[in-house]
């Protein structure tokens, strides 16, 4: 499932450097960066509490960015906070040139597609009817609907279902048809909060791929994510966000070549926590880690690593290149957040 | 979008609130005949219960109107002031249960707002619905009525508006605790703690002049009391006496509701 980082740790790192600086010389060049959405220093408290500090960020259009961070970390608020549905206590946020949120919440809204955590599926309506309905709240009339219901129906890959209500779907079913409820007005940026969140692989891939498609055809995606393999997959740039702050932001793989060594070995077993004691091995660890009977090996010459880990055969060993999770879990820690 | 500023801003609606109310009407629509069976027939099955029953006990009630007292059968009293009573379950139920549904368990509003369409004009579409499930079930009852010639007075064409209207202030005042329900437990307090009382102290079953005079000072400000002052001479061919009084009553109970629900309304989507 990591073949992705097995990739880009080999001989794809000259042509990623290489595409890096041919789009940040473009970006350079450009006088104003063309953006779509545009965050500047959000931010908002609840009471005392602080969920989100200080936030800056953009999306340009056709890129999918990605918002990680555990739980509590201010995902869900931003994503509020770019619908309108709470004012922000300082900052401001200019969407499509012109407009700002939440005093043009209306007319933004009407470019957006969202997708929130939780299903908001109408169980009273067929699949058609829901898209039907949902078509309505933007203004879309029942002439234009009965066209456009067909063709989402198909991407969601509903056709078969277009007259079953949400509770005879799947939980994958259930998101698609979210999606495709998203995409009644054509929008251009969508607005995705954990879009595959207790999906299995199956519909989860589905999803990607549909997700995929439409960034090829143009769309920006905001997407929030607990799922590192989906972060890397889809999105061009991504936010790590932590206790409502922005912890660092780049592209996946600038950020795993900035914050880690290139290979982890991962060693578990019974006494498999007593190796991190040993100077034998942490000597050629850049770091090391130990959570519950494994360790993590953060190393720069894996090769060194792994035979001096031969002497230990009781051991099982992993090798892998070092991956998103590693990011994330170095940026944000091991601990269990409450609530989580 | 103002009100973001302050909850207790004024309401900024736009046609928007139509879509929510067409969806509140479809929802309906599949559900119509046994939804409406159930919401006529219980009202129905007192009023012939208490009117011919409790009537052949009762004979005739006198009402006071100012050209005198006046005397009418107690069924024809009973069902002008059950009917009110009607309307306001009706819209009731609807602003508490059905909305609540709608609004904490089923998330509706929130995927609405996700469109174009702001929270003013989500509650302004449930407080007309409500107020229209109202009107509907009041209409099958006064058709009822007419088949049972209980009245025939041609003024009933005016306590039709009257009871759309009292639907819409009910739907109003619900709406206020349905903006502060943690969950369907309270609307309980709401029916056993207001409704029930009420419907027993304006003047639904028996004449006002029964209590005592303390009480009938609080009743004249209650609204059903207004809308059964309204409603029950239409029945018996009278036009009302002080009904702009009681209009006026029954019109700032519905602004004054519709208002404080909306800034709970907002309170509670902030947070």
């Amino acid at each position: 499932m990591n073949s992705g980082p097995a990739v880009g740790s080999g001989l794809g790192d000259g042509v990623e450097t290489a595409r890096n600086f041919i789009t940040r010389g473009l970006h350079d060049n450009a006088a104003m960066p063309p953006t779509l959405l545009e965050a500047r220093g959000l931010t908002k408290r609840y009471g005392d509490n602080t969920v989100v500090q200080d936030l800056s960020f953009s999306i340009a259009p056709g890129e999918c960015l990605g918002v990680i961070g555990p739980n509590g970390a201010g995902k869900t608020t931003t994503i509020r906070l770019l619908l309108g549905l709470t004012a922000p206590d300082d900052g401001e946020i200019v969407c499509f040139d012109t407009l700002r949120m939440p005093a043009d919440a209306r007319a933004v809204k009407a470019r957006l597609g969202v997708v929130s955590q939780f299903d908001t599926l109408d169980p009273d309506f067929t699949c058609a009817e829901n898209l039907e309905v949902y078509g309505r709240y933007f203004g879309i009339g029942r002439a234009e609907m009965r066209q456009r219901i067909p063709r989402l129906l198909e991407f969601a890959a509903l056709t078969q279902k277009a007259d079953a209500k949400p509770g005879q779907l799947s939980g994958g079913m259930k998101r698609r048809l979210s999606l495709a409820r998203a995409l009644v007005n054509d929008p251009d940026l969508l607005l995705l909060d954990e879009p595959t969140t207790g999906l299995d692989p199956q519909a989860r891939h589905l999803m990607w791929e549909r997700l995929q498609m439409l960034l090829q055809q143009g769309k920006s995606i905001l997407l929030t994510t607990h799922f590192m393999d989906e972060a890397e997959r889809l999105c061009s740039r991504l936010l790590v966000l932590d206790h409502g702050r922005k912890i660092t932001e780049g592209t996946p793989r600038d950020l795993i070549r900035e914050h880690l060594e290139p290979d982890v070995v991962e060693v578990f077993g019974a006494g498999a926590a007593d190796l991190a004691k040993d100077p034998a091995l942490t000597a050629l660890a850049s770091r090391t880690e130990v959570s519950g009977e494994t360790v993590f090996f953060y190393t720069q010459d894996a090769k060194a690593l792994t035979e001096a880990l031969h002497r230990h055969p009781q051991q099982r060993t992993l090798h892998r290149p070092a991956n998103l999770e590693d990011l994330f879990l170095k940026l944000t820690g091991r601990q269990i957040r409450e609530g989580a | 979008m103002s009100q973001i500023n302050s909850n207790w801003a004024p309401p900024h609606l736009t046609m928007r609130w139509w879509p929510v109310f067409l969806r509140n009407f479809l929802v309906w629509k599949k559900l119509a005949i046994p939804s409406l069976i159930g919401n006529i027939a219980e009202p129905l099955i007192w009023l012939v219960a208490f009117g011919y029953g409790m009537g052949a006990l009762v004979g005739k009630v006198t009402v006071a109107t100012s050209d005198g007292a006046v005397t009418v059968p107690y069924i024809l009293f009973l069902a002008s002031g059950s009917i009110c009573m009607s309307a306001m379950q009706a819209a009731s139920f609807e602003a508490l249960y059905s909305a609540f549904s709608r609004m904490s368990v089923q998330r509706t509003w929130d995927g609405i707002m996700n469109a174009p369409v702001g929270l003013d004009d989500i509650v302004f579409a449930e407080m007309l619905w409500a107020g229209f499930k109202s009107f509907f079930t009041i209409t099958a009852i006064l058709l009822v009525m007419l088949a049972l010639q209980i009245s025939h007075s041609p003024k009933l064409l005016l306590a039709w508006p009257v009871l759309a209207c009292t639907g819409v202030v009910f739907a109003s005042i619900a709406l206020v605790f349905n903006a502060l329900a943690k969950g369907y437990d309270f609307f309980t307090y709401y029916f056993t703690l207001f409704m029930t009382p009420m419907m027993f102290l304006s003047g639904v079953f028996f004449p006002l002049e029964q209590l005592p005079h303390a009480v009938q000072a609080v009743s004249a400000w209650l609204p059903l009391t207004n809308a059964v002052a309204l409603v029950r001479p239409l029945f018996m061919d009278r036009w009302p006496d002080d009904a702009f009084r009681h209009a006026l009553v029954l019109v700032a109970y519905a602004v004054a509701a519709f208002w404080i629900a909306l800034a709970f309304t907002r309170k509670r989507f902030k947070a």
